[in-house]
């Protein structure tokens, strides 16, 4: 298991390396000039003197090996001098953005919270009710709570999050006026009245997060629950007279939570991309409306940057998804 | 066929015909003969598709036969509310001539829906038939020739662990401009990017199921008894082992659409998708949230559009599914 564990991370290198080679060709093939705002009148000089100040003037694999430096060899010293206060980065090149002139990093680190805590909340909500639901409509195969189970899960499958989250807003926000329409990020929560605002906000964008979330997984774990209660060892286990609720819940339910918990682990990266839309829809300020504003002000090294942390995301939790299938299985051997 | 056996007097007569064969009750049936029978029993799966022949049938022909221009700007009836608001309001503009209303430049939300169905099918239908092809070009190389197997797998894993969404939003962002002018107007630019880029994005689960399908295939008699006799690989490929791998294609191709209709509906509300003056039903979606307070119907129309569609399409790929899977059918 050891060995497995270091041959991927070894292989997730190369991987890493061509995910990045290939969205910096992407940004080096797209004729946007980030020149091209500036106004005719600035002589042809000046302007390739601005280019080279932004590192454009040098050859594509000198920009890419630069910024490859300060991902991998500078941004990590800076996070260790701002944990123990020592001071590795001093004086070091940083990856900056076009648009502010500030270090990438830093924008992203203060946008990373309000994303965690919408989309990490939605996740673990998702998980938790989906869970009950695909065991039961499992156990009880056909019955009226499992075609209505199967048959929502199917709408929320099918449903956008684009049509969702606007949908709940007139309901809620408009019709009803229970709950605000726009995620306030400035909020602090001090007391209990403050909470309870923080917490009617994340309501929504969390629900509608949580429905694709639910959908996916509970349609695992029912198929999942329904593969193993037709088992030979479930047989047995009635047979030798535990109780159903033993048989269910740790018998089967132990065996069929192997497969979901690694599509748990699966889907983590692109809930995160379903969070671009929602956090577009309800005005949360994390990082996938960062993404497109940079995007839409040609930002490249800071799209470059936000699209390669989504890449390290996919790559790590496929890491983790394929370890936990090792581990919880114990069928599975990877020599 | 599996009647169950009659306990027979012994006698010398029986013998003999025990021993004959047994004519077959029913007619052979044939493979799709079967596949449609399973079908039929899976009522969503009916629904599903037929809502999705009704709603490609609807976006083709309807601009025909509801003629009005979608596009066509009438001012002196903006406004107007779909003909169901005047059950509870009569004193509503609205009427039967525009039975979904207008929108805020007099538009006719009919119209535009019809409009903008045919960009959203099309671009779904475009992109899924692309993810398709290049999904089962790799999935047979890599199953048949072993020399490919390898790089085309990693290759597979590679692109299967790319940002898809960050990704796309980016390539359709940056390479607007240079398409648009490749291609003479901004719509055909737009819709071979988008296409292109969902398409492009979208093959690695096809080229994976088609993969497996053809490793265990390939070990089969027939294709040995089909080599035996001097077939070469293209034509194995072609009449032996593709028929064979079509129902996993079905089932693929299904979840595509589903895929790619989602995906530019996306990219519309995002505002990185078709010009604005260019009706889909992502872009109709995103135009009305600012004013859906007034008019949530704006709002309720084509994301009900999508959502049926996806729907029926997800539960077409459901049935087929079934049908197509020889251990399922027939119970």
């Amino acid at each position: 298991m050891l060995t497995f564990t270091i041959r991927r991370l070894i292989l997730s290198v190369p991987t890493l390396l061509f995910i990045s080679l290939v969205i910096f060709g992407l940004l080096q093939l797209a004729p946007g000039d980030p020149m091209a705002q500036v106004p005719l009148t600035v002589p042809p000089e000046v302007k390739e003197r601005m280019r080279e100040a932004l590192g454009l003037g040098q050859a594509w694999y000198i920009q890419y090996w630069k910024w490859l430096v300060q991902f991998f060899w500078v941004e990590p010293q800076v996070l260790f001098d701002h944990l123990f206060g020592t001071s590795f980065a001093e004086g070091k090149q940083r990856v900056l953005s076009w648009q502010t002139r500030s270090p990438v990093m830093d924008t992203v680190v203060q946008r990373i919270p309000q994303t965690l805590w919408v989309v990490g909340l939605a996740y673990i909500v998702g998980i938790v009710i989906s869970i009950p639901i695909g065991i039961y409509s499992a156990y009880r195969h056909y019955s009226i709570f499992d075609q209505t189970g199967t048959f929502v899960t199917m709408i929320g499958f099918s449903i956008p999050p684009f049509f969702t989250g606007p949908l709940l807003i007139v309901v809620f926000s408009v019709y009803l006026g229970w709950l605000p329409s726009i995620y306030d990020t400035t909020h602090v929560v001090t007391d209990w009245a403050s909470f309870k605002v923080q917490f009617f906000q994340m309501i929504m964008p969390v629900m509608v997060l949580a429905l694709q979330t639910t959908a996916q997984i509970s349609r695992y774990m029912r198929g999942s629950m329904l593969d193993n209660l037709n088992q030979d060892y479930v047989r047995t286990a009635r047979a030798k007279g535990l109780r159903e609720s033993v048989v269910v819940m740790v018998h089967v339910l132990r065996n069929s939570m192997i497969p979901v918990v690694t599509v748990i682990a699966l889907g983590v990266p692109s809930i995160f991309g379903g969070a671009i839309i929602t956090e577009n829809v309800f005005k949360v300020n994390g990082i996938g409306q960062l993404l497109l504003t940079w995007l839409f002000a040609n930002d490249m090294p800071g799209v470059m940057t936000l699209t390669f942390i989504f890449a390290i995301l996919i790559v790590f939790f496929n890491l983790i998804a394929d370890i936990l299938y090792g581990v919880l299985d114990p069928r599975i051997r990877y020599d | 066929m599996t009647e169950p056996a009659a306990p027979m007097p012994p006698n010398e007569t029986d013998f003999t015909s025990a021993l004959q064969d047994k004519i077959p009750t029913t007619d052979p049936s044939s493979q799709w003969k079967d596949v449609w029978h399973q079908f039929r029993k899976h009522k969503g799966a009916l629904f599903g598709g037929g809502f999705l022949i009704f709603i490609t049938l609807a976006v083709i022909i309807g601009p025909y036969l509801w003629t009005l221009d979608p596009q066509k700007i009438n001012i002196r009836s903006k406004d107007w509310r779909p003909v169901w608001v005047l059950l509870w309001s009569s004193e509503a503009r609205a009427g039967w001539a525009h039975p979904f209303g207008t929108d805020n430049l007099g538009r006719d939300i009919f119209a535009t829906i019809l409009a903008g169905g045919r960009v959203s099918m099309a671009v779904g239908w475009a992109a899924m038939l692309l993810a398709l092809v290049i999904g089962t070009l790799v999935g047979v190389l890599s199953g048949y020739f072993r020399k490919l197997d390898f790089w085309l797998m990693r290759f597979t894993d590679l692109v299967l662990s790319l940002p898809i969404l960050p990704l796309v939003l980016l390539a359709v962002t940056l390479f607007r401009q240079p398409l648009n002018s490749a291609f003479g107007s901004p719509e055909a630019g737009m819709f071979v990017l988008i296409v292109g880029v969902i398409g492009l994005t979208n093959w690695m689960p096809t080229a994976r199921i088609v993969r497996g399908d053809i490793l265990a295939l390939k070990e089969r008699e027939f294709i040995l008894a089909a080599r035996s006799i001097g077939t070469s690989s293209s034509a194995i490929i072609r009449r032996h082992l593709l028929p064979n791998v079509i129902s996993p294609i079905m089932v693929s191709a299904t979840l595509g659409l589903a895929t790619a209709i989602i995906t530019e509906s996306a990219l519309s509300f995002l505002g990185v998708g078709f010009p604005s003056d260019f009706p889909t039903w992502g872009k109709l979606l995103s135009d009305a949230v600012p004013r859906m307070q007034e008019y949530p119907e704006r709002v309720m129309l084509p994301g009900i559009m999508i959502s049926l569609t996806v729907l029926g399409v997800n539960y077409l790929g459901d049935g087929l599914r079934d049908a197509l899977d020889p251990r399922i059918r027939g119970r």
